[in-house]
């Protein structure tokens, strides 16, 4: 690459946009190590021919950071030797709202690096009657200044030509004297680090503790300076931004002329009144909630089928033509079958972020978290949890990825911990084989049937533990960063259909690529605890039932399904359910029952294939009727009574509704919080709440 | 008076803050001494609140609009 060019520049600036209209899908998805915030590269090629590298860093308001996400924006700028550090800046401000926007600029500016002033959204704010001078913006600024409209094309190849155009050497003005903000301590910085820049040393005394290519040593000396100098933080921050603002009014006093200000945002003030409305505001909102949830419950049901049966007939065609074998079943039953585990999601995820993609673009979310800021706070939530916590309902996976549109850490951290209680379709099987086998299917009152009720209050349990663990987590996790609820609320504006395609595709490609090779591993491990077992044990139940398999008079598939059976049980995953029975056997479980939990762990519906195999029934997970019949008629071996008692189903539906059997949501979770610590401690808090559950739960009842 | 305690419609400016951390976001969000601030309206349930600043529209929490000092 022959130059780096970073994007800078305030939320809602339409940032995002401009870069996917820069680099198209040449874009490629990293990590800032440390952070939970992803690092957007992508190429573009330049009207000279040459290319360059372009980095969307995180929207923010200041170089002062709010949050850890805010904070790459000065790491990035402040090391020359970060790979990531540009050589030309772009600036993008939201031309309607020049002033504000144009803080960042100054700030920017100083730290001496060239740059390009993109103004965004021109067609929008001339339509508002401002109109911006742009000749005397770039005498007075002394960088390029470049009018575009990065929604509607406008301007692009100006930019792209100003961008290559750019001087190596800084040419804007850098006309705020920061000195004089504390100038003994900003001198001792600068002659510590042998640096000219009065506003690079300031931001070192401000946020050294988050630079680290800084030396253990250097920390300690900057520290030094800035505790001999009495450098007080925020009040020189204070200082500053009044100074910069008294600059900039100075500045845009005769390059900006605003003539409609009073009708300016009537449209979005009229849609306002009726969306944030006290009845109308929450009926229009759960309507859109429904929607959401209907669409990626059923609609994504039909792209989910056909990608199973895609999956099911090379699996087929595999086990007919491939020689059979170890690597054959490796091949098909381990890796297809894991590939098939994470293409199922594909859907789910396309079709919620298409909807999450939306309600951003027009502005309508950050009205979600206006409304329901006041109820969700107290919980430990965030107004923009409600989303992910109802999509939670048909699947955490996407869910889960969907909380990374919240901007606050703690809440993110927490939405992402409760979402898999609520209960999603996975367990829905479950709930409905247990219920059936232990609820009468009766009314009461003449018109509940105990049985729907039933299922009712599982998810009821689902949605109060979420609320209940939030509140709780609210108090545990621990955060530097201070929450703030001060934001922008952007006007109402159309979608851009091309991002929706672009996130959609985006978070698809991510889920595959990234959470894929976690699921993969899991599903060939337990693969190979099922597939096999210790010693000959194998080979003595092929030998036993050989003669049978070979009368060809007689129908085979149920010496098939009587074999597999036996195998499961001699398997692995077999010795380990009987391994951990003594463990579970106070929650009403037996051995047969440890099996299904250990192979449910890939995902919790597993549970009722798995006792189709180990109850011997043909048919598979298919034949409900057969499967809850043989269920019924078991019989614990060590007492000589029914296993599938009220108790023992009530305990185990307790179990499914709270542990995490899910390896797809460990893996997002991994993901989306990039390390293992939040994965494994979700695990561990979601186990034992349910074990605890089920005990309590199966002692009361018995 | 404080910011929290006007009604939907009215105006007033801001004279100062008395929380140094929150007045620095909200000055670098453009609510400056000097800066007339309009209430825009209420979330449903009577927080977070919804001003008019600097061209804008700005949300924040009443706990928050406490700590700016305004003359109506």
């Amino acid at each position: 690459m022959d130059i780096k060019v970073a994007l800078v520049g305030n939320p809602n600036t339409g940032k995002s946009t401009l870069f996917n209209r820069l680099t198209g899908l040449n874009q490629k998805i990293g990590n800032f190590p440390g952070i939970t915030v992803d690092k957007k590269t992508g190429f573009m090629k330049l009207a000279n021919g040459k290319g360059a590298e372009v980095i969307d860093l995180p929207g923010t308001y200041s170089l002062y950071p709010k949050s850890a996400d805010e904070s790459i924006v000065f790491q990035v700028l402040a090391d020359a030797n970060n790979n990531s550090y540009p050589d030309v800046i772009v600036l993008v401000v939201d031309a309607s709202n020049l002033k504000r926007n144009m803080l960042l600029y100054s700030q920017v500016a100083d730290l001496g690096i060239p740059m390009v002033l993109a103004l965004n959204m021109v067609d929008l704010s001339e339509k508002q009657g401002i109109n911006i001078d742009l000749n005397k913006l770039v005498q007075k600024l002394g960088v390029q200044v470049v009018s575009i409209s990065a929604r509607n094309n406008i301007g692009i190849d100006k930019l792209k030509n100003a961008i290559s155009n750019t001087n190596k050497i800084a040419t804007q003005f850098q006309d705020v004297d920061v000195n004089i903000l504390a100038p003994a301590a900003i001198n001792a910085i600068k002659s510590k680090l042998n640096s000219d820049n009065d506003y690079y040393a300031l931001q070192v005394l401000h946020q050294h503790e988050y630079l680290k290519f800084f030396s253990e040593k250097e920390q300690e000396e900057i520290e030094e300076i800035e505790q001999s100098h009495q450098f007080e933080s925020s009040k020189t921050q204070a200082a500053e931004t009044i100074v910069r603002y008294k600059y900039l009014s100075s500045i845009l006093a005769d390059v900006v002329s605003d003539e409609g200000i009073a009708k300016k945002f009537t449209f979005s003030d009229k849609l306002d009144s009726i969306l944030t409305h006290k009845v109308w505001g929450f009926a229009i909102f759960i309507l859109i909630l429904f929607v959401i949830f209907n669409a990626i419950f059923a609609w994504s049901s039909y792209p989910m089928e056909w990608i199973e049966a895609g999956f099911g007939f090379v699996t087929d065609l595999g086990h007919q033509y491939l020689p059979e074998g170890m690597f054959t079943n490796l091949l098909l039953d381990g890796i297809i079958a894991g590939l098939g585990g994470i293409f199922v999601f594909i859907p789910q995820i396309a079709i919620l972020f298409a909807f999450i993609s939306i309600l951003e673009d027009t502005g309508y979310m950050s009205r979600v978290t206006f409304m329901m800021d006041k109820i969700m706070s107290k919980v430990g939530l965030n107004g923009k949890s409600v989303v992910p916590m109802i999509g939670g309902l048909a699947c955490a996976v996407p869910s889960i990825m969907a909380a990374r549109n919240i901007e606050n850490w703690k809440d993110r951290m927490i939405t992402i911990m409760v979402t898999p209680l609520v209960s999603c379709s996975a367990r829905l099987p479950v709930y409905i084989l247990i219920i059936s086998l232990i609820i009468p299917s009766e009314n009461i009152f003449g018109i509940f049937n105990m049985q729907g009720l039933a299922l009712m209050v599982m998810y009821l349990v689902g949605v109060i533990a979420a609320v209940l663990v939030a509140w709780i987590m609210k108090f545990i996790i621990k955060t530097k960063e201070r929450a703030y609820f001060i934001m922008e609320l952007p006007i109402y504006r159309m979608p851009r259909w091309k991002n929706v395609l672009y996130t959609m595709y985006e978070k698809s490609k991510t889920f595959v690529f990234e959470a894929g090779k976690v699921i993969i591993a899991i599903s060939i491990i337990l693969w190979v605890l099922a597939t096999f077992g210790p010693g000959s044990r194998f080979d003595q139940i092929d030998r036993k039932y050989a003669p049978a398999l070979a009368d060809t008079t007689k129908n085979t598939d149920h010496i098939r399904t009587l074999i597999a059976t036996e195998k499961l049980e001699n398997s692995y995953v077999g010795i380990l359910g009987h391994w951990i029975e003594p463990a579970i056997r106070p929650l009403g479980y037996d051995w047969k029952i440890g099996i299904g939990l250990i192979t449910s762990f890939a995902a919790r519906e597993a549970f009722v294939g798995t006792m189709a195999t180990i109850y011997s029934v043909d048919g598979g997970d298919e034949d409900t009727s057969t499967i809850r019949e043989r269920m019924s008629a078991s019989v614990n071996s060590r007492t000589g009574l029914p296993v599938y008692t009220f108790a023992t189903g009530i305990s185990l539906m307790l179990f499914y509704a709270f542990a995490m059997q899910c390896m797809s949501t460990v893996a997002i979770v991994y993901r989306e919080t990039k390390g293992w610590k939040w994965p494994v401690i979700q695990l561990v808090y979601m186990t034992v709440m349910a074990y605890f559950a089920a005990l309590i739960a199966y002692q009361l009842l018995k | 008076m404080k910011l929290s305690n006007l009604k939907v419609g009215e105006k007033g400016t801001i004279i100062s803050f008395t929380d140094l951390d929150l007045s620095v976001k909200l000055m670098e969000m453009g609510c400056l001494p000097g800066e007339v601030v309009e209430v825009e309206r209420f979330a449903p349930l009577g927080d977070p609140m919804a001003i008019r600043v600097a061209g804008y529209q700005l949300c924040l929490r009443k706990s928050e609009a406490d700590v700016v000092i305004i003359n109506k």
